[in-house]
């Protein structure tokens, strides 16, 4: 499949109508990149559709903002105050010191000083100290406490939804604070009183009523994976497979949905399924856990992650699958990686029934999830796979570390293996790659300006200012060495840069997946 | 007056220990149900204690993150632990011979101290980013620790206060006996200080002390694939479902 066709935003359309109000801008590229000036307030326009009670109610969440939420709030907030360490200590720890303000990808965009990871949390921060503790019920000028009201409340709404949880102030705090865990309570309070994302909340109940967060049925996956096998067959002349709930397959793969229809990401699908082919390993997809996003960590609601995560391990057990395998998903994978052991005891380590009924069933010989860049890696390594490098000569590949995997989660079995692994494989399958500038890769990453939740249409203006620094990067190596493609690990990158790369001058199928690279290089052996 | 400081000693020293003894109870007590190391992060314990010496002690973050804000931060603790050692000729009788040694050191710590002090407040009014996140304890935090640093350094340096009176004032203190403290302003500007920093320690912005200890993105195993890590409340909601 050619890498050069249309895109499509996996952004479902139905999910919110195009924003007419906000007025979407590029900034200027900088010669120097310095730190921006303060602009009070420039994007205190930006805010998302508000979820109905209907996208509401079947999450559990209040249907809208009733009387008495600010007691709610506060209540909310005293309760997850007791149950993550990390929010109590993050709350009590910062001394203001500002070694994160102009370390987020927003606050460089947009210059907005409540796009400072600092500020963002102040605007938590600054309540708790009121409700929670000693100076700030008595002198809350003093340590800037405020009450709950209306105002907070929106303010909140505004810029917890301009943070994409991408944990890259947490690299930079002296005591660790982590925004994202400070945003994510913020949302799940805001969730509790009845104010949540349309589109984060929306695509939830898909998860649950469908089994992906595109709304995808059964029978409409069935379609679209036959007709990827004629387009395979057709090209390479090699009948690779792409099944869909088969029991007693060695492999489960769990991938983002937009794998199955939106481009470049169903380019990657194409090549996982080579992959497999070429190293002659049984897999499936299934239709019950046709998703690997859990946007439930959007929300920082455990109870919804845990059972968007309960899917897994449920066509798990049905299917019978020896090993777990995650496609290219950034978020997905933080999840996967960090979470799934202690949402669904999905690996080793426990000596609980609930544990234990997975791990006798799952093959101790490999990790458990894998992410398809180690499986393919192994493969690599082992010699099972074999590559023409020439077929990627029309491309120079840059990698786009994401940030939730390269921030929250590893690969391989050292720290850092996530950034090595899929630049090895890049390597392996293409004669040119050149590495955008370390202050912008590696833990340093920036986020695309998508993740989080954040994809949907009426944040396009966040959405294109927050690409600000990546699309900054990327163009100094597109001059000097001629960077044609970026290559990612996750759906909400590629669907974000198809549509922001236009805004900054490049063309939007610059950007595709690893798998992609490999699907273009690898040998398939009946082929013709 | 010496009653006075007596009191207000006792009050502070309860006040300290009680207040961050509760917190560290509070911290260690509040489980941490996911695993949030941020990575790259060690994969074993010792390797997360050697990350966390390394916060501590060299403030790795956030020499990564801004060299001016290391540098400042740096001199200020740096010269605070030094000055504070040295201050414990004050309690030890007989005084220890690494307390001895260190005296002279600990004497220009209190330079680096007040220097590093009065850059961090500069920055908040010269830095637009750093003056738009200042509140006024922010402000007053500062103007605190930085009369603390002046008044010792005046009295080491200018206007001589009787040390040996001031000893004996602790001395007697730890074993509740009040002895006459010497009538000196500056020693009494230097110590009311001395007991405001103690009172607010457990209640401000100053818990990022212990609070390091327990940040889970910091002293976490990325180990997530080896061990089930669940948090008690979490494997109640297991038991439910």
């Amino acid at each position: 499949m050619a890498d050069t066709s249309t895109a499509v935003s996996p952004a479902p359309t139905s999910a919110a109508k195009p924003a007419a109000k906000a007025k979407v801008v590029a900034p200027a590229f900088r010669e120097y990149p310095t730190i921006p000036a303060l602009q009070i307030d420039s994007m205190v326009e930006s805010t998302p559709y508000i979820a109905t009670a209907a996208h509401n109610e079947p999450l559990g969440f209040p249907g809208e903002l009733a009387e008495g939420w600010e007691q709610k709030a506060v209540a909310k907030m005293g309760e997850l105050l007791g149950k993550y360490r990390s929010l109590k200590v993050y709350m009590d720890s910062c001394v203001h010191c500002g070694a994160c303000t102009d370390k987020c990808h927003y606050f460089i965009g947009t210059g907005d000083p409540k796009n400072m990871p600092v500020a963002r949390q102040d605007l938590m921060r600054s309540v708790y100290r009121r409700y929670y503790t000693l100076p700030g019920k008595i002198f809350p000028k003093l340590v800037g406490a405020r009450d709950m009201s209306k105002d907070v409340l929106d303010d909140w709404f505004r810029y917890y939804n301009q943070c994409s949880e991408c944990r890259r102030c947490s690299v930079f705090c002296p005591y660790g604070i982590d925004t994202a865990e400070v945003t994510m309570a913020a949302k799940e309070i805001m969730d509790s009183v009845g104010v949540g994302h349309k589109y984060v909340n929306e695509i939830m109940g898909k998860v649950h009523k469908i089994g992906n967060n595109l709304g995808l049925p059964g029978p409409a996956l069935e379609n679209t994976l036959e007709g990827l096998e004629e387009d395979v067959l057709e090209e390479t002349g090699a009948a690779v497979k792409y099944p869909l709930d088969v029991k007693g397959a060695e492999v489960l793969l769990v991938t983002p949905s937009a794998d199955f229809f939106a481009e470049p990401h169903v380019d990657s699908l194409i090549g996982y399924g080579k992959v497999f082919h070429a190293a002659g390993i049984s897999w499936t997809l299934s239709s019950k856990a046709s998703e690997a996003g859990n946007f439930g960590m959007f929300i920082g609601n455990y109870d919804q992650m845990q059972k968007i995560a309960m899917r897994v391990r449920e066509a798990a057990l049905e299917l019978g699958v020896k090993r777990i395998v995650v496609g290219e998903c950034g978020h997905a994978w933080r999840v996967a990686y960090s979470f799934w052991n202690t949402l669904t005891g999905i690996g080793a380590g426990a000596n609980d029934p609930f544990a234990i009924q997975l791990q006798k069933q799952l093959d101790p010989n490999y990790r458990q999830p894998s992410h398809i860049c180690e499986v393919t890696w192994d493969l690599i390594q082992a010699g099972r796979l074999k590559f023409n490098k020439d077929a990627n000569d029309h491309r120079i590949v840059t990698f786009h570390d994401s940030c939730n995997v390269a921030r929250g989660s590893r690969m391989g079995d050292y720290a850092g293996g996530q950034f090595d692994i899929p630049r090895h494989i890049i390597r392996a399958v293409a004669n040119h790659y050149v590495d955008m500038s370390p202050d912008t890769t590696h833990e340093r990453t920036f986020c695309c300006g998508g993740g989080g939740g954040l994809l949907s249409d009426e944040l396009m203006d966040i959405r294109v200012k927050g690409a600000l620094p990546r699309m900054e990067a990327l163009k100094r190596i597109a001059d000097k060495d001629g960077v044609n493609f970026m290559a990612t690990i996750c759906a909400i990158c590629k669907a974000q840069f198809t549509k922001v790369l236009p805004y900054y001058g490049f063309k939007m199928s610059m950007v595709g997946g690893v798998h992609q690279l490999v699907s273009t290089a690898i040998v398939l052996d009946n082929e013709q | 007056m010496n009653y006075l400081f007596a009191l207000l000693f006792y009050i502070a020293t309860l006040i300290l220990v009680g207040g961050v003894a509760y917190r560290v109870y509070d911290y260690a007590r509040t489980p941490a149900p996911l695993k949030i190391p941020t990575t790259p992060a060690p994969t074993t314990t010792s390797g997360v204690a050697f990350r966390m010496f390394r916060e501590v002690v060299f403030f790795e973050s956030l020499f990564k993150s801004n060299l001016w804000i290391w540098a400042l931060g740096w001199l200020f603790h740096v010269g605070l632990a030094l000055v504070l050692l040295r201050h414990l000729r004050y309690f030890t009788e007989p005084v220890n011979f690494i307390i001895a040694f260190i005296q002279p050191f600990g004497m220009y710590a209190g330079f680096a101290m007040a220097a590093g002090l009065a850059g961090l407040w500069a920055r908040r009014f010269l830095v637009e980013r750093i003056r738009y996140i200042s509140t006024p304890s922010d402000h007053l935090m500062l103007a605190l620790l930085l009369g603390l640093a002046v008044t010792g350094l005046l009295m080491k340096f200018v206007m001589h206060t009787d040390i040996v009176a001031v000893k004996t004032f602790f001395l007697g203190l730890m074993v509740f006996e009040i002895n006459p403290l010497p009538s000196h302003p500056g020693l009494y500007l230097h110590l009311g200080m001395v007991v405001l920093l103690m009172m607010i320690f457990p209640i401000s912005k100053l818990l990022h002390a212990p609070g390091l200890f327990f940040s889970p993105t910091r002293n976490q195993v990325d180990n997530p694939r080896e061990t089930r890590h669940l948090a008690p409340w979490a494997a109640q909601l297991e038991r439910k479902a």
